[in-house]
């Protein structure tokens, strides 16, 4: 207790006083954490999510083999010796060229979840900063930030950034800064809108009255009471954005080699699926396990964070 | 009504203004020119040849030309396909793209409000239940996983359709295609509908409705319909630009020769011209359909006003 440590000598009645008052008070988050307990599937889903990060991170050291090195031996008769088996050690069988298929998804994981979630957090910075500023200050800035927005997201950007690929080079960290900042658009709009009902409440007045920058009301006052909306919306922007890159590398203008995603894997499988099915099948696996645990999670999050929908 | 239209076309111009800009900056931002790779040419072949494309002219005069010709539809010579302009690529593969999506269109129209709205009138039966699980199954399965899964089944496995091609559009060649395309937003379009529905049912004029003694299904299809597709409609935007980016997968997987083709080639051989060519046009489409929805939604929605 913080409390407690402050006034060492204050003895053991300020003690529980401040225990009682401590577990007493139910702060908007506990209610949230309450309500999202309760929310079976997206529990579950949290459960699932952290396993799958974990094996992201970890999932390579399960297997002796490692993602560079081609089974010759197989490679000849890729139908039949290719095949997943535990005895070979191949997991998830080889790709195309021989590899193992098992450390592939791995590195595939990474670079798709981390896409996923940088991306999605480019979004909220961008997005909810711009948002909160537009909808603070108002008046004509406001209309010439919406203005704008409204411009952009008539863009067909899938298009944009494929373009972007074409004529820079393939390059994993413009995937993401591309991505980052073509998906902040209805982040701004949502946080914009949330800023308008909080900009008349008291304590921002107060601020106001006081003399606080307005940058720092922003910042201070204005963000961390958006960020329930901004929490939900971001979950549900992080499969938006591992969708995003699938695609693209699904087309062969993501990540390219030696680097893959689930939308490459998913990509070379579907040119080898006549033969060697697998390969197709364990990153589709993951793509859609990944996509149906997010989904859920948001819901939940929703459910828990989101005032509007309760 | 009339001036709103004149409005939505006005924000619409300096949009399609902007995109042709970006187009043209990205162009002339591209490492090397479109000729760099060609072999060693005589020096006065190349001035003949950037001549001919107008590139040895100023930038501001490049830009207008180009401005100028997009406006009047046309989008120039392909960079690769020397012998084709882009307009030309465009003609003989969009409507094949167009075909397949409007099908998509349709379907998502009306199994998605369909099967909402069925899941919204047994709310909490085994008719909603069935629908939602599969929805939630449908959401999770893009079409660029839904492509290759179908013809893994219906085309590797079980034989029953072609892989993959064209073939005038026959039947068979085009059902997979539709399915790949539209599942997903099927299934977004239905969960939208029932929650929109089921809103809507709870609301005090359908209330006054039942109460007079109206017929069950007249209240749906007469007061209950309308207010409730309102957030669909509101999603027909996303869901129409989704489905014209979903057709670079779908002609991609089953080489249905339409525009995505063209638009990856493109992008791989770096064909700037057609892709730039396409992402107008695909920007142009999408501008006029969001005005169409908006408008649309003046017509279901009293309320709003502008």
């Amino acid at each position: 207790m913080f409390f407690s440590d402050k006034h060492a000598g204050m003895g053991e009645l300020a003690d529980t006083l401040a225990e009682d008052a401590y577990t007493e008070g139910r702060s908007l988050w506990r209610d949230a954490r309450r309500r999202f307990m309760g929310h079976r599937a997206a529990v579950a889903s949290l459960v699932v999510l952290v396993l799958l990060l974990l094996f992201s991170a970890f999932g390579q050291f399960l297997s002796p083999l490692d993602n560079e090195s081609i089974d010759w031996a197989s490679l000849p008769n890729l139908d039949e010796d290719g095949v997943p088996s535990l005895a070979s050690q191949h997991y998830f069988g080889l790709d195309p060229i021989g590899r193992d298929l098992y450390q592939r998804t791995v590195q595939g994981s990474r670079i798709s979840l981390m896409v996923g979630v940088l991306g999605a957090l480019t979004a909220v910075v961008i997005g909810t900063l711009y948002g909160a500023i537009s909808g603070y200050v108002g008046g004509r800035t406001d209309a010439i930030m919406m203005r704008t927005l409204e411009v952009l997201s008539a863009f067909p950007f899938m298009f944009l950034v494929i373009v972007l690929m074409a004529v820079f080079g393939r390059n994993v960290l413009l995937i993401f800064v591309a991505i980052g900042a073509v998906s902040w658009l209805n982040m701004a709009r949502i946080v914009r809108g949330q800023t308008l009902s909080l900009k008349r409440k008291e304590y921002i007045e107060a601020a106001m009255s006081v003399g606080v920058h307005p940058l720092l009301i922003v910042l201070r006052h204005i963000v961390p009471n958006v960020l329930g909306v901004v929490i939900v919306y971001a979950t549900l922007l992080v499969p938006e954005m591992i969708l995003f890159e699938s695609f693209i590398s699904f087309l062969g203008l993501g990540v390219s080699e030696p680097y893959t995603s689930w939308g490459a894997l998913i990509s070379e499988g579907a040119d080898a699926m006549w033969t060697a099915p697998w390969t197709l099948i364990f990153p589709m696996l993951m793509l859609v396990l990944t996509l149906f645990c997010f989904n859920f999670l948001g819901d939940g999050l929703r459910d828990a964070l989101d005032p509007k929908d309760r | 009504m009339f001036s709103f239209i004149i409005r939505r076309l006005a924000v619409a111009v300096p949009t399609i203004l902007t995109l042709i800009t970006v187009s043209f900056v990205l162009m002339h931002a591209a490492p090397g020119g479109p000729f760099t790779n060609e072999r060693n040419v005589p020096e006065a072949v190349m001035e003949n040849i950037e001549a001919k494309y107008n590139l040895d002219k100023p930038l501001w005069q490049q830009y207008l030309i180009y401005v100028g010709n997009v406006a009047q539809g046309d989008l120039g010579p392909s960079f690769r396909y020397k012998d084709f302009t882009v307009n030309e690529l465009i003609e003989s593969s969009f409507p094949r793209s167009a075909y397949i999506g409007a099908w998509s269109f349709l379907f998502v129209v009306v199994f998605g409000v369909g099967l909402g709205v069925v899941a919204a009138l047994k709310q909490n039966r085994w008719p909603d239940y069935t629908v939602m699980t599969a929805a939630m199954i449908g959401v999770v399965f893009p079409n660029f996983v839904m492509a290759p899964l179908l013809v893994l089944l219906f085309a590797v496995t079980l034989r029953w359709l072609p892989a993959g091609g064209w073939e005038g559009g026959q039947v068979e060649y085009i059902v997979l295609p539709i399915i790949a395309m539209a599942t997903s937003y099927i299934a977004q379009v239905a969960r939208i509908t029932r929650s929109s529905m089921i809103e809507t049912l709870r609301s005090p004029f359908i209330r006054t409705a039942r109460a007079k003694g109206i017929p069950r299904h007249k209240i749906v299809l007469r007061h209950a319909l309308k207010p409730a597709l309102i957030p669909v409609v509101s999603y027909l935007g996303p869901a129409f630009v989704g489905i014209i980016t979903g057709s670079v997968i779908i002609d991609q997987v089953f080489s249905t020769g339409g525009i995505g083709q063209h638009f990856v080639n493109g992008a791989i051989n770096r064909d700037y011209s057609l892709i730039l060519g396409v992402t107008i046009l695909v920007g142009v489409l999408t501008i006029v359909f969001n005005a169409a929805v908006d408008i649309l939604y003046t017509w279901l929605d009293p309320r709003v006003r502008y």
